[in-house]
């Protein structure tokens, strides 16, 4: 800085240190919460030292919730839509950008529509595109009169019916949140960045299009693909309203609606300490991810939103 | 450049084929659950059905009609717009204050920044529920504490306590996404600006008034449109989680409306009349984000 300033650098450290105990003290409040037994997490006010009970309410939080099975579901759901939200947009943000074809524009706009409207205004037709994935070639069929053409030819009567029924499925959690073009539109930005010479040597060297995009091109977004996975994972886990709907099954549920069920009601037991604890337990892999991979975490945040 | 090769590499191949494959799944992917749950939203405004199913038929406007003229839709705007501003302003002005101090700051800014940002990994239901046990008017220390000033703090019964508890939960999950962009817009002012503005005698809270923060306003501009669409549609689950619309309608915000209606009332025309009315909104919301991007372009060069 420019001059020298004791007093104000000695405030500037107070007033982050109050944004710290902003940020640690709900959270440290929540763990010596998770650490009481029920009788003593009742009485007021709450303690400033941890109890001895923590390790218990983790194994009775883990039993009640049915952790064991929502955590790996949530892993799978949380990969799923990262692996594939990735994978999905890399190849379309390559074809847009280092291909001529006829309708390029057109399909530029088609994926670009999507970032328009989130997943929260769709809701409900989006849930009966789940609960039958074929219901848009039923339509289809339906439109083409197949039904009658069939009859008229071979003079069977049929009955299309298409069911593909994707409630309590991991496709039915994971595709609808791949939905969007905010990756592809990120990956085709640095597409445009990346040196015209480099596409131009490949093809000198008689490199295929694939060939380019496995040797040159992907080693070259690994750095921002690594930001976009950091993103999409806590995207992926921390998601709510999706699982809450499309999952009536409660083996199929995710680790945060598991925790939604252990939020103590007027009607039950006031179990919080239950509950923080298992508040803590469902935080800790995206903080885990967060804290491991901070550089590339704030690079991800910074850059996804562009 | 020919507008129909914008974005397009100079150094390209001519295909059709492999292009059309390598589109193939986002393609497929979006028509299923993205064009097609949005056409339908669009049609179920017009129609009516009873809660079977059994009968359809098309009723033009009615549904939104309807929507306007209902008194429970207007306080669930007015209670969506209360908690974006609110949360908005709270947010802005916490995460400016730390972007300011941890400008100013080199040994340790690390450290804060990493320790700050935390609560962007925590689902918003989590934050959602410790902040529900905090102020819980029975066993939470920060209730026991208002309780203990003699203030009357009860989120289940009155409806301005509810609207706080769920301010403050959204508040403390969002301000350290506002706090990074705003602390990388800080780091980013050329120091000549603030060399010379030092040389003229300003002092460190004077430059950041008359430099910092003007250049930020592109800045400020984005971080108020993305809170917007936080405040208007991630906060579902803060909602659902601790006081589901309540008491009395309280925090009963347009995203928690649309939901019971279509999910719980079953009353799907209302339900996708909100929806149009929220892809609305979004839509104005992205035009304006856009803005911003055009904006940025412009004040770097």
């Amino acid at each position: 800085m420019v001059e020298r300033t004791p007093i104000l650098n000695g405030l500037c450290h107070a007033i982050m240190l109050v944004g710290v105990a902003f940020v640690c003290v709900p959270l440290y409040l929540a763990f010596v919460a998770g650490s009481l037994s029920i009788d003593d997490v009742q009485k007021v006010p709450l303690p400033w030292v941890p109890g001895d009970q923590y390790l218990e309410n983790l194994r009775t939080a883990w039993t009640q919730g049915n952790f064991g099975r929502l955590f790996i579901n949530s892993f799978i759901v949380a990969l799923g839509i990262t692996v594939g939200k990735i994978a999905v947009s890399l190849l379309s943000a390559f074809a847009i950008t280092y291909f001529r074809f006829r309708f390029r524009m057109t399909i530029f706009w088609l994926i670009f529509v999507s970032l328009m409207l989130p997943i929260e205004v769709r809701i409900s037709p989006t849930y009966e595109s789940v609960a039958n994935a074929a219901l848009p070639l039923q339509w289809l069929a339906e439109a083409l009169h197949v039904a009658s053409i069939w009859q008229w030819i071979s003079g069977h009567d049929i009955d299309i019916k298409l069911e593909w029924n994707l409630v309590n499925t991991y496709p039915g959690l994971i595709l609808p949140l791949i939905a969007s073009a905010s990756a592809t539109f990120l990956f085709r930005q640095f597409f445009l960045t990346v040196p015209d010479e480099l596409c131009e040597a490949a093809r000198l060297d008689g490199a295929s299009p694939m060939h380019f995009f496995w040797t040159i091109l992907l080693p070259l977004s690994r750095s921002n693909i690594v930001a976009l996975a950091i993103i999409l994972f806590l995207y992926g886990w921390n998601q709510y309203l999706w699982p809450l709907l499309f999952t009536t099954d409660k083996d199929m549920a995710t680790a945060v609606i598991g925790l939604k069920h252990l939020i103590p009601r007027a009607d039950s037991q006031p179990a919080w300490n239950v509950a923080m604890n298992a508040a803590l337990l469902t935080m800790l892999p995206p903080i885990i991810v967060v804290v491991a991979l901070q550089r590339s975490f704030v690079k991800g945040l910074v850059d996804s939103s562009k | 450049m020919s507008s129909a090769q914008a974005g397009l590499k100079r150094a390209h191949y001519k295909d059709a084929r492999l292009p059309a494959l390598l589109l193939l799944p986002q393609l497929v992917i979006l028509l299923l659950f993205f064009f097609i749950p949005s056409l339908r939203a669009l049609t179920q405004a017009f129609l009516l059905s009873d809660p079977f199913g059994n009968t359809v038929h098309f009723v033009g406007f009615d549904n939104f009609r309807q929507l306007f003229e209902s008194a429970n839709y207007h306080e669930s705007m007015k209670v969506t717009v209360v908690f974006t501003l609110a949360q908005n302003v709270l947010t802005i002005f916490v995460a400016m204050v730390l972007a300011f101090a941890s400008d100013r700051i080199i040994r340790g800014r690390g450290v804060y920044r990493a320790i700050i940002l935390l609560p962007y990994a925590i689902a918003p239901v989590v934050a959602g529920i410790l902040w529900a046990f905090l102020f819980n008017p029975s066993v939470g220390p920060i209730a026991h504490l208002l309780h203990g000033m003699g203030i009357a703090w009860d989120p289940n019964r009155i409806g301005s306590d509810a609207m706080l508890l769920v301010v403050l939960a959204a508040s403390w999950k969002h301000v350290c996404y506002d706090y990074i962009f705003l602390l990388a817009g800080l780091l980013a002012i050329p120091s000549s600006l603030l060399e010379a503005a030092a040389v003229d005698g300003a002092g460190p809270l004077r430059r950041f008034f008359t430099v910092g923060l003007p250049l930020l306003g592109p800045t400020l501009f984005f971080l108020a449109v993305m809170n917007f669409v936080y405040g208007f549609f991630e906060i579902f689950a803060i909602i659902d989680a601790v006081t589901r619309g309540g008491p009395a309608g309280a925090t009963n915000v347009l995203v928690f409306k649309v939901y019971v209606d279509g999910f719980i009332n079953l009353d799907l025309g209302s339900s996708a009349a909100q929806s149009v009315v929220l892809m609305i909104f979004a839509l104005f919301m992205t035009l304006l984000q856009f803005r911003y991007v055009e904006r940025k372009v412009s004040y770097d060069v």
